[in-house]
């Protein structure tokens, strides 16, 4: 258990480009289709917990659901797992990282990862959509989630409001309107 | 390079204190960390951060942890970066590990689950958000949105047969080939010169 978990982190760490949310197409395959740790609203619960919380998105998903299936060891494992990659790379290649960056190979590598990272994001959209039940039926609750979708995205776009705050509003607007 | 020990223990203390301003991810936190490392403590020059910010874009792993890590190595060395690293990274893992036990505890709670109903649209909305962030940047010519395109539909068709990860690999691969075979028809193609800055959401 120890050992999968570290192996599916160590890599989520070392192709963990463009951001957390980029990575949650990757750790959906591993947690929930191949190890079956969790299901699908358990990790929609975790990332939305991993979203406002402070600290990078993908590492906090790590010690979520390391702490879920091991506890505090788990978390530990997890966490330890993801950040392993980039800190032997970064210290391991400390200078020639500066060099490189700028070599020409490198720089069109990431002309092509930024918009597969775009790709990967929208994928991790439409998987939460289809888990949170926004598309399951066209009940009164799948209509209340699409507002409450387009209203929260309306306040981070336009408004340019804190994911924190968004979250903390959208929590008090479920127990008003479902609790 | 000989181990600085007080070096080091401020290191990580000034980190430790920077953790928990790190709220949805990396890039809020470069304010923060120029004020205290060029500014106040004057360890680095304005322009050695700005390098190093950039890195760790382009190097994998979150755009904080990296940069908290490489300003660690400039500084102290190893032992710099490992205890900039621990200070960053150690009031989040706290945190969570409490969020994750209220969670546990809470979550049959009918107001609590209620409150998840709608806060699972509302991530919906944060994922949304971050891919129109990072699409600005990525998607610039018809190239670009033809990969955005192709790695969705991998996704989404692919089953079980595409594993993300060959996703990413595609995604790098594919990159190389565009600028080499537009170069080969004698075009151009515009290139960042620095990582673009998405703000926090990374």
């Amino acid at each position: 258990m120890l050992i999968d978990l570290f192996l599916t982190f160590f890599m989520v760490g070392l192709v963990s480009f463009g951001g957390g949310y980029a990575m949650i197409p990757l750790i959906q395959e591993e947690v929930l289709n191949r190890h079956q740790w969790m299901d699908a609203v358990q990790l929609a619960d975790i990332v939305a917990v991993a979203g406002m919380s402070p600290g990078p998105i993908a590492t906090n998903i790590a010690v979520a659901v390391g702490y879920h299936q091991a506890g505090p060891i788990g978390a530990v494992v997890a966490s330890t797992a993801m950040i392993l990659p980039s800190l032997a790379l970064i210290l391991a290649a400390g200078k020639l990282i500066m060099r490189y960056r700028d070599n020409q190979l490198v720089k069109s590598s990431f002309f092509g990862l930024r918009p597969t990272v775009a790709g990967m994001i929208v994928y991790a959209a439409i998987v939460f959509a289809q888990n949170s039940g926004i598309t399951m039926d066209f009940g009164w609750q799948t209509w209340s989630q699409i507002a409450i979708f387009a209203g929260s995205l309306f306040a981070l776009v336009y408004l340019h409001k804190h994911p924190f705050s968004v979250v903390l509003l959208s929590g008090l607007v479920g127990i008003a309107v479902y609790g | 390079m000989k181990a600085n020990w007080k070096l080091i223990g401020s290191l990580f203390a000034t980190f430790l204190r920077m953790g928990p301003l790190t709220f949805g991810g990396g890039y809020a936190l470069i304010p923060v960390i120029e004020k205290e490392i060029v500014e106040k403590r004057k360890w680095l020059q304005s322009e050695e951060v700005a390098d190093i910010v950039a890195v760790s874009g382009s190097v994998p792993g979150a755009v904080a942890v990296n940069s908290a890590t490489l300003i660690g190595y400039r500084i102290a060395g190893f032992g710099g970066a490992l205890s900039a690293l621990l200070g960053i990274f150690l009031p989040t893992f706290v945190l969570m590990i409490g969020l994750s036990l209220v969670y546990v505890q809470m979550k049959d709670n009918p107001k609590i689950e209620a409150a998840f109903l709608s806060i699972r649209a509302t991530v919906v909305a944060m994922i949304v958000f971050a891919a129109i962030k990072i699409g600005k940047t990525a998607v610039v010519d018809f190239a670009t949105g033809a990969l955005a395109a192709v790695a969705v539909c991998l996704l989404l068709f692919g089953g079980s047969f595409v594993h993300p990860v060959w996703v990413i690999v595609f995604g790098a691969l594919a990159g190389i080939a565009v600028v080499k075979i537009r170069a080969l028809l004698g075009r151009k193609t515009k290139l960042e010169e620095k990582e673009p800055v998405y703000d926090y959401m990374i």
